[in-house]
């Protein structure tokens, strides 16, 4: 089938995509949140096993987003790939670490035989529930503040930092928004955890928790919006594609495309109302403004630093190597292939949706985890 | 740019993804054949209705779950190595290869971990039809992610549907549907998977039959051997058949591998096939060393026959790719890495035109590349350019002959296991052949052996190439420091090799403790 879709369109419709992609993991995160409590929020082990089997029904989703995000930014805007994962090498192993030892905690925590020790994976829990988030927003960061990389006429990407990634971590703005997103992610497992647990302490606690994690939350969004609104910013001549500086380019961009402003706006009092319900009201649904919110901030953050002729991988040591949607995009043919396999993901959300709810229609409770009755329990 | 290759760096590199997929390879195949008997048994169950069958279900999915979890842990970093470690293979064909690595996230990881959900935590909360399909989707998901990779790692194999493009310098898709066939694809995508089915029957039956030794359970073992017997004969006709046409493309598309799998380096008519067999230096040649094969079995004729189809058939061998065959039109390294290099100067040539602003010049050369006789004749042979001497496209020829002979050899002995276990279930005596059961647990780490070789000749049978012709592993590599490569390859294998400890522990323990004991 013959279809006049243009290049730029296509690049676009990816970003977009890609960004939708990059907002449902923040949302998601709220399992690696969820995770970071096990040792401080849960009062005994019936407690902490409820909070892991909470989790722990939900942290392939996270994972398999995380993947599925990564495909797609390979599939579609490869240079990045290859420039960002080959360069930052140290903060993209973190992370990856981090997941590696996620992926079997659930499974071995509770197993007889596990020679490593209960505890040890109870460790590897927290250490990817508070890793993750800060790193992966760290990295974020990066796409406002620039990296240090240089691309020859080869188009192959070289890091000029020994560090390998690890100087985005002493970037105030990047570390602001890790901050942001740890304790975003930390509110979003609380609210989870009052959403599908049924125990009446559990849920004090977790209501009481959410006050100083809401302060810790909104000190660093405030730092970090405030900063990325007067900043400079790395804008695009469309024309030359050459990258220049521009002043407070990321708040001409929100004015510039007011519908992106707009989902950052609703977005951000859905959190604070998700915040609301959580700490005055005794309501089980939090997660569901705060989860929503989450989505549509991100994604207007990931839209600003793409959208209207904004580099959304700059690198500080050579401006012109920086990467746009359009010099890192794939070919004309790869992106309308693969548009045609997007239509799919509204199918995936679907059943994504209807198997959640076939097996959350019981919460989690006490009597559940001790019986270990039929079920399967980490 | 694409000179001054750290050798060190590569070679840690390598050693690195060799590591960590050949970790991931040891779960992998378990996941992909073990969903399929969860399905049979579970249908079973929902058939009958008989607590048996669920009881039996539930047993092989707490197994089945321990061994997912580490093949889903090992599988990110494969992932995101392509990245990580081979930044710039991942930009000169991430056009091409980056598509079915998202396709895989999107059609198949989502399933698999969707319907996992549902198996593991929906028992009596949804319909006894729900978890059924559940399962059933659980397995199809596994074998689509097999697929979705496969079809990726089949590409580099053997690279067709796309075009290069010398502005962006990559390659860039132009006919998705020839990637989805590829011939390498479809062949290693029914290998790899009943690969998989048959390592899974063999690992039903050795648990199984020891549970009967230890007069444990046995309705139980006694019933799951059956499934697995016939579930895994099959397997395996599909496994050998498969195995020989992957062969039989594989003279065509990689005629050094195929040379390299029967140490076959001077080419002959009526060559035989080798059974067995013990290679022996004969001397060393430029940049490589010659072999023979000796104290063989062969059977005479039979490689011609299987690559041509006719006795008569010349089989080329290693020493015509070197140096050349012009009786049988067999171009010599040195003239490809000729070819290699006027491509190579011709992309120099047009980027130096561009980068001084000479617009006519860069056009003129920028039509040569689309030429369809340049392509064929020197672009084709792009990657033999940054070879040094014609040695270079010489595998490690011993590793990759020893281990075909050992896959091979073994999966001729998995079938004779999978029939006796048959007919001895339906005998009914197999409780009473004692030889028998304590041989089936002794093949099971043979099985996972077999595995292993099977991809060890796959891809050190490719060296030097990542991309069959168009890029060798030299040039592939992110440009990070070698010992930093180092570092993460010591991680790794302290890490994986931790968690495959505890793995092995737990998967003893819960087999100790049977179907009916529940944890603790
Ligand atoms: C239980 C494991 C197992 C067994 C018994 C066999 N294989 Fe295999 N083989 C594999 C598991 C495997 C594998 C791990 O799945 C590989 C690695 C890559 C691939 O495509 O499949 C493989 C690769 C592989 C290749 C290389 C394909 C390539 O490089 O693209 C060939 C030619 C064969 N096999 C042939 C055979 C033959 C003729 C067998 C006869 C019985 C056989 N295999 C048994
Ligand atoms: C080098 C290439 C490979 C990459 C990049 C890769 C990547 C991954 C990733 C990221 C996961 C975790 C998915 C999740 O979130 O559930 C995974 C799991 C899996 N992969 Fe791989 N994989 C590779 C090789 C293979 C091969 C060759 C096969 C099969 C033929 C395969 C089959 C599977 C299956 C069935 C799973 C499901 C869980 C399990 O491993 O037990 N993979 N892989
Ligand atoms: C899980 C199954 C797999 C196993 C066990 C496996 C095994 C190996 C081994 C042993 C090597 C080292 C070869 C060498 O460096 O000499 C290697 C290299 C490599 N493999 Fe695989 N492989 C698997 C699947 C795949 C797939 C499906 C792909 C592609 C999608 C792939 C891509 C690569 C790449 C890019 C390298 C590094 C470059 C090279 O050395 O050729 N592998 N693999």
């Amino acid at each position: 089938m013959y279809l006049a879709i243009s290049h730029a369109f296509l690049q676009e419709y990816w970003w977009f995509i890609v960004s939708l992609l990059g907002s449902l993991l923040v949302f998601l995160m709220f399992v690696q949140g969820g995770q970071s409590f096990i040792f401080t929020l849960a009062g005994d082990e019936s407690e902490k096993t409820m909070i892991i089997n909470a989790m722990g029904r939900k942290w392939e989703f996270t994972f398999t987003t995380l993947v599925t995000f990564g495909g797609a930014l390979f599939a579609s805007f490869p240079l990045f790939y290859a420039t960002s994962f080959g360069g930052a090498y140290w903060v993209w192993m973190a992370i990856l670490f981090s997941f590696v030892i996620q992926a079997v905690a659930y499974e071995y925590r509770s197993r007889p035989g596990n020679v490593l020790g209960k505890r040890t994976f109870e460790i590897f829990l927290f250490l990817n529930g508070a890793l993750s988030p800060l790193l992966i927003g760290i990295v974020v960061g990066t796409f406002f503040t620039g990296a240090n990389f240089s691309i020859n006429d080869m188009n192959f990407g070289k890091w000029e930092s020994p560090w390998y990634g690890l100087e985005a971590v002493l970037n105030l703005r990047n570390l602001s928004l890790g901050i942001t997103v740890l304790f975003l992610s930390r509110l979003l497992g609380l609210m989870y955890i009052v959403n599908t647990i049924d125990d009446v302490e559990l849920d004090a606690k977790a209501r009481k928790r959410s006050v100083i994690n809401s302060v810790n939350f909104l000190a660093g969004f405030l730092f970090f919006v405030i900063s990325l609104l007067v900043s400079e910013g790395f804008a695009v001549n469309p024309d030359t594609g050459e990258v220049f500086m521009e002043k407070f380019k990321y708040l001409h961009n929100f004015l510039a495309t007011p519908l992106v402003l707009i989902i950052f706006l609703i977005g951000t009092l859905l959190v604070l109302y998700g915040l609301y319900r959580m700490i005055f009201t005794g309501k089980k649904d939090p997660i569901w403004f705060g989860g929503a919110g989450t989505v549509m901030v991100v994604l207007a953050l990931f839209l600003v630093a793409g959208y209207n002729n904004t580099s959304f991988y700059p690198s500080v040591f050579d401006l012109g190597s920086s990467l746009t949607i359009r010099n890192a995009s794939s070919s004309l043919y790869t992106l309308k292939t693969m548009m045609w396999v997007s239509f799919i993901i509204p199918v995936v959300l679907v059943y994504i949706w209807y198997a959640w709810r076939a097996i959350n229609r019981k919460p989690i409770d006490r009597t559940e985890i001790e019986e270990q009755g039929e079920g399967h329990i980490y | 740019m694409l000179e001054n290759i750290d050798l060190s760096l590569v070679n840690w590199s390598r050693a690195q993804f060799a590591l960590t997929a050949l970790y991931h390879w040891l779960f992998v195949p378990l996941t992909l054949g073990l969903s399929f008997i969860l399905v049979i048994m579970e249908t079973k169950y929902f058939r009958t209705g008989s607590e048996v069958w669920k009881k039996i279900t539930r047993f092989w999915m707490k197994l089945f779950g321990i061994n997912f979890a580490i093949g889903v842990s090992t599988g990110i970093i494969l992932e995101f190595q392509f990245g990580t470690n081979w930044s710039n293979y991942s930009w000169f064909v991430g056009d091409i290869f980056g598509a079915p690595l998202a396709i895989e996230g999107i059609l198949a990881f989502f399933m698999e971990s969707t319907f996992i959900a549902v198996m593991f935590f929906g028992w009596g909360k949804v319909s006894k039809r729900f978890h059924l399909v559940s399962t059933w989707l659980v397995a199809i998901g596994a074998s689509l992610s097999a697929l979705w990779i496969l079809v990726a790692g089949a590409w580099m194999e053997n690279p067709v549907g796309m075009v290069f493009n010398p502005e962006t310098a990559r390659n860039e898709m132009n006919n998705f549907w020839e990637v989805l066939t590829n011939p390498v694809a479809i062949d290693k995508f029914f290998h790899t998977v009943t690969s998989g089915f048959v390592l899974a029957s063999l690992f039903v039956i050795a648990i199984s039959a020891w549970f009967i030794l230890k007069n444990r359970e046995k309705d139980m073992a006694l019933k799951s051997i059956k499934v697995a017997a016939v579930f895994g004969f099959f397997a395996s006709v599909v496994l050998i058949f498969t195995g020989d046409t992957s062969a039989r493309t594989l003279a065509k598309v990689q005629p050094v591998k195929f040379a390299a799998m029967e140490a076959h380096y001077a080419g002959e008519n009526n060559a035989g096939l080798t059974v067995i067999g013990f290679l022996k230096d004969v001397g060393e040649l430029d940049g490589f060393t010659e072999k023979k094969v000796v104290a063989k079995i062969e059977i005479p004729s039979l490689l011609s026959i299987m690559t041509n189809g006719s006795k008569n058939s010349y089989v080329p061998g290693i020493k015509d790719f070197v140096y050349g065959n012009e009786e049988h039109n067999i171009l010599s390294a040195e003239e490809k890495m000729r070819r290699g290099r006027e491509a190579r100067d011709l992309l120099f040539s047009y980027k130096e035109a561009k980068k001084t602003g000479n617009e006519v010049l860069a056009d003129e050369l920028k039509i040569k590349f689309d030429d369809a006789e340049f392509q064929q004749d020197c672009f084709k042979y792009f990657g033999y350019a940054f070879l040094d001497k014609p040695g270079d496209i010489v595998p490690n020829v011993p590793i990759v002959f020893y281990s075909f002979h050992i896959m091979v050899a073994l999966g001729f002995l998995f079938i004779l296991i999978q029939i006796l276990a048959w007919f001895y279930s339906y005998r009914n005596n197999l409780d009473t052949k004692k030889w028998f059961l304590r041989l089936a647990i002794f093949i099971l780490p043979l099985a996972y052996v077999a595995q292993e070789t099977g991809w060890i000749v796959t891809e050190l049978g490719r060296q030097p190439w990542v991309i069959q012709d168009l890029m060798p592993v030299s040039i592939a590599v992110s440009h990070v420091s070698s010992a930093t490569v180092q570092l993460t390859f010591w991680l790794f294998t302290i890490l994986f090799t931790a968690l495959l400890v505890a793995e092995i522990s737990i998967m003893k323990r819960q087999i100790q403790n049977g179907p009916k004991i529940e944890e603790e």
